[in-house]
């Protein structure tokens, strides 16, 4: 890891030639008071004074709806075309918070723990993030209670810290980040020994993983569930804001002889998630389906793929219609 | 990038169909490619995603057994979109399968012992594959007893089969339907499978029990074995839950912190223990 400093002048440089360089650019845009990440040509219309983005980043690796394959019917045949990996554009996310980056990890832990899964990791190649330090937070933000931090560098392949004279405190990490300086190293200067935690939010942690994690292993039939989740509507938007959620359908689409398997974004909230066809549902009632979200991130994962599915971006919290916080609901499971 | 895409199915000509009972269907799906078919290989107890292109796929076992080469065969009941997508078509047309995917029924540890083969409905089918296991490696076993019970004689599947396991002498095949559901010339049992079990079900010693069905009736009957004597580790199960990957990503099918589609779906009682019943 290399560290450097950047101007405010030399980020508008690089920027542009980033641009220039043919990649695609995702950043956070403001419209009409909605932030959420874009494609944009230009510095001028990346958002300035926000929190944090309605939508994480996700997507970007995992696409809300994305072909696994087409195929096409003729006279009983079948014939199929596979996703191609060579379609997926170069792509930068720019001005990342480091909860965005850290799903990442999370992410791709359920897609490839058991067997690769080519499209996710066919996105995950081709991009690039540059993250910035969060230098604010609001009651909802909770990362340095789920191993991260303001300045977390994890899932970031370059990160920067503003610096008060609009300048910024640039870490260089990953090969793919020195790729993206290598398009202007003139503008990355030799540090100027800026302290970065300085410039970083103080955000105390709220409770230990360890404890939550503890706790959980005993709480399947805890009373809990249905007490936090009475007012669930089970309208899923905590699963779609999320950073790491990764559940999904398979749906058909079909037009003539022409059809597309796709696999869409989807949320244990909902009841018909696990309905069987016969009828049966395993998890018939909002609060197993709420225990399901609670002991997936927080139990299952971190026990079988050593990672917490939870980067403390407090999106749920933020969304929910019913005023569900999960940060206090982790802290009460927490102190039970 | 080499990677294969996992959601890529294999295609497969339907080479056979066979009328089970009202709604339910055996297909015989042959590989359309030949390297393919000659590199597939499964064990007792797996399943697959059939896809009926235009409406999706569904997640069935694999219903013959492993022994048989050259073909796959799935039992389905006529239900959902995807279920009547494929009842709708015909012998030569096109579906999909992947597969095969879980874990398999440990027929190498039950060597020398005594089987007890209890199933009920439409769930005779993953009980079938490892039946004919059994049976085309006859040697390796004691006693092979199979009890198979349904709503009625009309919704017994594989009644051929059930008569030529009925003939042999190295089997005892003994059937029942719910009470209401027999004909007048019925000759097998009345009663549900649980009932039925522990009048006839073999002595414990020495004997693997593997059940199959719906859940009430795998809830049922797991008591009349415990009373029979038979230890959790004597007890195999396979469950089924929704699923949509079948290979541990789509996040549903999973009971407590395991997934029925990777831990499973074949299952001990004894593992069963640590997994929440409410969740299959």
């Amino acid at each position: 890891m290399e560290t450097k400093y950047i101007s405010q002048g030399g980020m508008a440089q690089w920027f542009e030639s980033i641009i220039a360089s043919g990649k695609r650019v995702y950043a956070p845009v403001n419209s009409r008071g909605q932030v959420d990440f874009k494609l944009v040509k230009n510095l001028s219309e990346v958002a300035d004074d926000y929190i944090q983005t309605t939508q994480s980043i996700k997507a970007s690796v995992y696409p809300k709806a994305e072909v696994l394959f087409t195929y096409e019917k003729d006279h009983g045949k079948v014939n199929l075309s596979d996703f191609d990996p060579e379609t997926i554009p170069e792509t930068v996310l720019w001005k990342v918070h480091p909860c965005d980056a850290a799903g990442f990890k999370p992410l791709s832990a359920i897609f490839n723990w058991d067997s690769a899964d080519k499209l996710h990791n066919a996105h995950l190649v081709k991009t690039s993030v540059i993250s910035f330090s969060c230098a604010k937070a609001d009651q909802s933000c909770f990362c340095t209670s789920v191993n991260g931090s303001p300045g977390n560098t994890a899932g970031s392949d370059i990160q920067l810290t503003v610096l008060p004279d609009g300048g910024a405190i640039a870490e260089i990490l990953t090969p793919k980040g020195e790729a993206l300086v290598a398009l202007l190293p003139p503008v990355f200067e030799a540090e100027r020994g800026d302290k970065k935690e300085q410039y970083l939010v103080d955000l105390p942690a709220r409770f230990s993983l360890e404890e939550v994690n503890a706790k959980l292993n005993k709480a399947f039939n805890s009373t809990v569930w249905k007490e936090q989740s009475e007012r669930c509507i089970g309208c899923g938007a905590c699963a779609f804001v999320c950073p790491t959620c990764a559940c999904f359908d398979i749906q058909e689409d079909v037009h003539g002889s022409k059809g597309r398997r796709i696999r869409c974004w989807d949320a244990c909230g909902f009841a018909l998630f696990t309905l069987h066809t016969s009828g049966h549902n395993p998890r018939e009632h909002q609060s197993q389906r709420w225990r399901q979200r609670i002991l997936h991130k927080f139990s299952y994962m971190p026990d079988r793929l050593s990672v917490v599915g939870c980067t403390g971006c407090g999106r749920c919290s933020r969304a929910c219609p019913v005023d569900m916080n999960i940060l206090e609901h982790i802290t009460s499971i927490a102190k039970q | 990038m080499s990677e294969k895409n996992t959601y890529l199915p294999y295609l497969m000509t339907i080479d056979k169909v066979i009328k089970e009972a009202p709604g339910v269907k055996t297909y015989r799906l042959k590989f359309q490619d030949e390297s393919e078919a000659a590199a597939f290989d499964f064990q007792a107890g797996q399943f697959g995603e059939y896809s009926a292109f235009g409406e999706g796929e569904s997640t069935f076992c694999i219903a013959s057994s492993p022994t048989r080469k050259g073909y796959i065969e799935c039992t389905f009941r006529d239900t959902g979109r995807v279920t009547s997508g494929m009842a709708s078509l015909e012998e030569g047309s096109t579906m999909g399968f992947r597969g095969p995917y879980g874990n398999v029924f440990p027929l190498d540890e039950w060597k020398g012992k005594n089987l007890v083969f209890i199933a009920g409905g439409i769930a005779l089918p993953p009980m079938r594959c490892v039946i004919w296991n059994a049976l085309d490696l006859r040697e390796n076993f004691k006693d092979i007893t199979i009890i198979y019970g349904a709503k009625s004689v009309n919704d017994l599947v594989y009644k051929e089969e059930l008569k030529e396991w009925a003939d042999r002498p190295d089997v005892r095949m003994v059937t029942t339907v719910d009470p209401g559901g027999q004909t007048a010339d019925w000759t097998g049992e009345v009663g549900f499978v649980p009932t039925i079990v522990e009048t006839v079900a073999p002595s414990a010693e020495n004997t693997i029990a593997i059940v199959c069905g719906p859940p009430i009736m795998i809830k049922f009957t797991f008591p009349v074995l415990e009373k029979l004597g038979f230890t959790d580790s004597q007890v195999y199960t396979t469950l089924e839950n929704r699923m949509k990957c079948g290979v541990g990503k789509c996040g549903r099918c999973n009971v407590g912190k395991l997934y029925i589609c990777k831990d499973g779906p074949v299952f001990s009682k004894a593992e069963l223990n640590f997994i929440p019943a409410e969740e299959y």
